[in-house]
């Protein structure tokens, strides 16, 4: 079974990893990517906005195109909503499976696909003003490997 | 009788609000020449997509429009 959550309040990406490969003693390895919001560029603050009929939906389909696609023992899928702080945790995903190229793989895939695809609308926060984010070609290009 | 816009983004600035209720009209064009004519240029835009009551449309889609529906119209995302 795959975890996948949109959460409007912070979450401790160590104790969710914890839990999850915990609960999978059978898997060989556990892949997992945690994005931050980053520090610097005088980004004060970062905001993710989502649709709710669609967000959440989208990221379950999405999970089960990747457990379709890679045999694996679970995948766990946390996505923040709401306005974030730099260092606070806004994307975790970890794939378990018997063989650490799944892993690695299906991890990398669920990211480019939640990065590019997903429901979700940035803006930041600099000099006190708030500022919507374009999508960048770079995330086109990595969906793009996947053919 | 009315129905629900919902604004995403960028184009949340553009209508001044996130969301707003209008008369029901019966259809996405009669909706988009009710609104104010920048907005709904925004609105019209080639990346800009639709959905109704959470149900993406596709690009030839003209749906009739009933009372209580909601329109999200969704610029391109930007995520993670």
């Amino acid at each position: 079974m795959s975890d996948v959550r949109l959460l409007a309040d912070p979450f401790d990406p160590a104790r969710e990893l914890a839990a999850f490969t915990a609960a999978r003693p059978e898997a060989g390895g556990v892949v997992s990517f945690l994005g931050q919001v980053r520090a610097g560029g005088g980004v004060e603050a970062l905001e993710l906005q989502h649709y709710g009929p669609l967000t959440l939906p989208a990221m379950q389909d999405l999970a089960g195109r990747v457990r379709g696609r890679w045999d694996l023992d679970g995948l766990l899928v946390i996505h923040r909503s709401g306005v974030m702080m730099p260092g606070d945790p806004i994307v975790l995903v970890a794939a378990a499976a018997r063989h650490r190229r799944d892993a690695f793989a299906a991890a990398d895939f669920a990211m480019d696909h939640l990065k590019s695809e997903s429901w979700f609308w940035k803006r930041e926060k600099a000099d006190g003003e708030w500022r919507w984010i374009e999508p960048r070609d770079q995330d086109f290009e990595d969906i793009a490997r996947w053919g | 009788m009315a129905i629900n816009l919902v604004f995403l983004g960028r184009l949340e600035d553009a209508a001044g609000g996130g969301s707003r209720t209008i008369p029901l009209v019966p259809s996405i064009d009669a909706v988009l020449d009710g609104l104010e004519p920048g907005l709904a240029s925004a609105l019209r835009g080639p990346r800009v997509k639709l959905a109704v009551n959470g149900i993406l449309l596709q690009d030839k889609d003209a749906p009739v429009l009933k009372d209580g529906d909601e329109i999200a119209f969704l610029p391109p995302v930007s995520g993670g």
